[in-house]
């Protein structure tokens, strides 16, 4: 296991150098609840280091449910809640994990979490829960909260991990959210079902709002590879305001 | 009959990557050159080839409602199908932890190109997503369960394959400046989607 082999070292320093820091925190004064770091690890995700358009993480699930808006809503809250306390559970357990099954472990509780979250959706969201078909249950693959825990969890206190978290699901949502605007708005002509552009009836006299004016719907919106597109002009729009974040290739 | 329809649909039809976009993650994290691509893309074909039969086993003698009868009549009412998601990725945690060994054995080159993105394996959507399908596909025989893995296997490769030959070219033409690297393998990754939309008038 290269992968161990080299990433050993490293986590341990992090981790020593971690708990001085929460430890110095802790001592010194007190850290505020929403102090200026906390705040970033909050906020950072959401634009600078987001989930899916920069750091690559998660985006089997953010392009397949987002043609309506609702599904993409409730999946975005569901991952809210297990990367919040998978990285809370992660956090907590970190010391004492060994680092040749955590993998395993990790994969573990995220499971546990997506069931409870699956069994919930089934008993009071039904309809949804079947729109989500599989994708619920691929939150556990969700690369996002995989690649948070190793990364963040697995160094970092309690809370700065809770925050991480939320941040980077939040991150993960607002993509999700926007992609799926988009794509009900031009590809149905409707926002969580509402027919925000007017009513299209069978013929023109019937049509209301912008029907009555001619407007089509774009149906191919609705099929899978507009997702691909819509997110890869995302990514256009965000590097070309945030210049920082162009690759070299 | 029904398999080989089965084997082209599962290719073609219903593509991991282009319907369902599954595996995502690792087919744009890898595929910046072929080689690696196909390296991968052989690692995958392999795990779904062996833990969409065994899911499929373990789904029918285990977790569905009633799966429990051959162990007495008492079981019959047993049912542990909320337990799947935790099955199913144990099964595929440790498949993938046996590519690693196997790997690291025979082509040691490959395990060194690989790197991080063999144990990452087991968290490619991909992998949980055929035997999630699987599970609602309802194959009625364990051959089913196999082909279909092989052929899901067999188009992720496909499609991590193309990607890769494009990017190598494209490294060379004039991408405007925020649109390189992941936002321009986005959008042609769309566009191969509508391409193999062609294929969805096939009836099989």
């Amino acid at each position: 296991m290269s992968l161990e082999k080299n990433q050993k070292p490293q986590t341990e320093e992090e981790k020593k150098k971690s708990e001085m820091l929460l430890f110095l925190s802790s001592s010194e004064e007190k850290e505020h609840f929403l102090s200026k770091a906390n705040r970033k690890i909050l906020k950072d995700p959401l634009d600078d280091n987001n989930p899916i358009t920069v750091q690559v993480l998660g985006i089997c699930s953010a392009l397949a449910i987002t043609v309506q808006l609702k599904p993409a809503i409730v999946m975005s809250l569901a991952v809210v809640f297990v990367m919040a306390f998978s990285n809370v559970i992660i956090s907590i357990l970190r010391n004492s994990i060994p680092s040749r099954i955590r993998i395993i472990v990790q994969l573990v509780v995220v499971a546990s979490m997506v069931i409870l979250v699956d069994q919930i959706l089934k008993a009071y969201a039904f309809d949804v829960s079947k729109q989500l078909s599989i994708f619920i249950g691929l939150i556990i693959t969700n690369c996002i909260i995989m690649g948070r825990l190793e990364a963040f969890a697995l160094g970092n206190g309690v809370y700065k991990s809770f925050l991480d978290g939320v941040g980077n699901a939040a991150g993960y949502g607002l993509i999700l959210i926007i992609v799926a605007f988009f794509r009900e708005l031009f590809g149905s002509g409707k926002l969580l079902g509402y027919e925000v552009l007017g009513h299209k009836g069978v013929t023109l006299a019937e049509s209301t709002g912008l029907y009555a004016l001619g407007y089509e719907d774009n149906g191919f919106f609705l099929l899978s590879p507009m997702a691909l597109i819509v997110v890869g002009v995302l990514i256009w729009i965000q590097r070309a305001r945030n210049r920082k974040l162009i690759e070299e290739n | 009959m029904d398999l080989v329809n089965l084997f082209v649909k599962s290719i073609f039809i219903e593509n991991m990557i282009f319907a369902y976009f599954l595996g995502m993650c690792s087919y744009l994290a890898v595929s910046k050159t072929v080689k690696t691509a196909v390296g991968l893309g052989l690692a995958v074909i392999f795990v779904l080839l062996i833990t969409v039969p065994v899911n499929y086993l373990l789904d029918n003698y285990l977790l569905q409602s009633g799966a429990l009868t051959w162990l007495g009549p008492q079981f019959a009412e047993v049912d542990l199908s909320f337990l799947s998601f935790i099955m199913f990725i144990a099964v595929i945690a440790s498949m993938v932890q046996l590519v690693e060994m196997i790997v690291e054995k025979f082509a040691p080159a490959l395990y060194g190109s690989l790197g991080i993105f063999l144990p990452l394996i087991a968290v490619n959507c991909a992998i949980l997503g055929g035997s999630l399908f699987m599970q609602q596909k309802d194959f009625s025989g364990i051959e089913g369960a196999a082909v279909y893995g092989l052929g899901s296997g067999i188009g992720w490769f496909l499609a991590i394959l193309a990607i890769a030959a494009i990017r190598e070219k494209i490294a060379y033409s004039n991408v405007p400046a925020p649109l390189k690297g992941l936002g321009i393998t986005f959008i042609i990754t769309g566009l191969m989607a509508i391409g193999f939309m062609s294929f969805m008038g096939i009836k099989l």
